[in-house]
């Protein structure tokens, strides 16, 4: 009994230190600069708007676009050459854009031009 | 009370009784005869005269939406089949179809494929298609151009002849996804392509143009409008009767000009809110699922050689079989 207990101990310390491992790896390859808590942002897109229609960011954080209507929507970068391109998001279809470097971003809906927003990078 | 116009104050074809009059119609199928800037509203009652005096007819569907499921809005398949019926049931064949685009939900090959098998279902010489928004943004229009871009041009306009009537098919809905403006935009290429078209024609010939969005601005917040639709009219003022025909908006309004008469069409899919009355365009909430028929529908349109006349009818999927009716 002894020993089996003993075995047990020994692997979940195993365990940990592969975990510890893990958290390690993904935690250097994000901006060393940026507090975990700020390096992702979402905009909804809701009743035809981006919400919110401007967003500030620092460099480095990661923008996620979430349809929240029931038509299809595209987060779709103006400038040319394109930034970023989220292509068809239906209904609760998510879309991602890590903003590395500075500026400003125009972005529309493919689908209704009318809908319009911008972030802004710092 | 007279179908013709007594009070043409503002000289443009329409007077306050004859639009109260027009409006009592809506929703429920509405006949709209046009002869130079005249217009005339029946009911469905005197629709036989107009049907056998006629030298063909042609039908209008739109806003098929196949792919869309959401809400009470889940049988889009179903209630195109019911519009196609309405067509099938129809004592005169029409001669063509036009479908004026937002064939497909986004643009899915299996989508496209469920169109075109509803299409071929039809009782008619021919359809003829120009896409909307939903067929165009995913990949630039191409699997659109693939099954429905055949004897057009550039990003799928055409124009054709049929008994006198000149069709002409445009595009407006390739270059808003260059986000420069909310609007449609037909683009200097087709335009130029169209003025050479129309180059040869007589004034009097009837002319027939169809589009997705509507060539006339509706409501710029939503992008209910064409940027360049002025030119394209400029090249059509001539022209003793012109009708314009769009869907996009999923309801019915109409409006004339001079000889210009435009007319957009119910979806078969899904209504849309009146202009500025919701918070945004989207497909109409609190709508009864046992209600929902009488929000969709499509447009028949007769013609009449001898006077040039064009006279629009439009009937809900809700109304009674045409069969009945007429």
């Amino acid at each position: 009994m002894k020993a089996a207990a003993r075995v047990s101990t020994l692997y979940l310390i195993v365990f940990n230190i592969i975990t510890i491992n893990f958290s390690t790896a993904r935690a250097s390859s994000a901006p060393s600069t940026q507090p975990a808590s700020q390096a992702a942002v979402t905009v909804k897109i809701e009743n035809f708007a981006f919400l919110p229609k401007e967003l500030d960011i620092t460099a480095g954080t990661t923008v996620t676009w979430q349809n929240a209507d029931d038509v299809p929507h595209t987060a779709t970068s103006k400038d040319n050459p394109q930034v970023f391109d989220s292509g068809p998001l239906d209904t609760d279809d998510r879309f991602s854009f890590t903003f590395s470097k500075p500026g400003k971003y125009a972005y529309y809906c493919k689908v209704h031009p009318h809908m319009t927003g911008v972030v802004v990078v710092k | 009370m007279s179908n013709y116009i007594d009070k043409d104050t503002s000289n443009d074809g329409i007077d306050r009784r004859g639009f109260l009059k027009c409006m009592a119609w809506a929703g429920a199928g509405m006949v709209w005869a046009m002869k130079g800037g005249i217009l005339t509203a029946r009911g469905f009652a005197a629709d036989a005269a107009t049907t056998s005096e006629s030298d063909f007819s042609f039908v209008q569907v739109s806003d098929s939406h196949i792919g869309f499921h959401k809400g009470v809005y889940t049988d889009v398949v179903g209630t195109f089949q019911s519009a196609v019926s309405r067509i099938n049931a129809l004592p005169v064949s029409p001669s063509l179809v036009l479908h004026t685009g937002d064939l497909s939900h986004l643009s899915k090959p299996a989508e496209f494929d469920t169109v075109a098998q509803v299409m071929k279902s039809i009782n008619t010489q021919q359809s003829f298609f120009v896409p909307g928004e939903h067929d165009y943004f995913v990949d630039n229009g191409n699997r659109y151009l693939e099954r429905f871009g055949k004897g057009t041009v550039g990003t799928g306009y055409q124009s054709f002849d049929y008994k006198g009537v000149h069709f002409i098919g445009l595009v407006n809905v390739a270059n808003i996804s260059n986000g420069q403006t909310a609007l449609g935009v037909l683009g200097n290429e087709q335009l130029e392509w169209m003025e050479k078209d129309v180059a040869g024609l007589g004034s009097s010939t009837p002319i027939v143009v169809f589009a997705h969005v509507p060539l006339w601005t509706i409501y710029e917040q939503w992008g209910w409008g064409t940027q360049d639709a002025a030119r394209a009219l400029g090249y059509l003022k001539r022209f003793g009767s012109v009708s314009v025909l769009n869907g996009h908006i999923h309801q019915i309004l109409q409006k004339v000009e001079g000889n210009i008469t435009f007319h957009t069409a119910r979806s078969t899919a899904f209504p849309q809110p009146a202009p500025g009355t919701a918070e945004s365009p989207g497909p109409m909430k609190n709508i009864a699922a046992d209600k929902l028929r009488s929000y969709l529908g499509l447009t028949r349109v007769d013609y009449v050689e001898h006077s040039g006349m064009l006279a629009t009818t439009d009937s809900t999927l809700a109304d009674a079989a045409p069969a009945t009716q007429l």
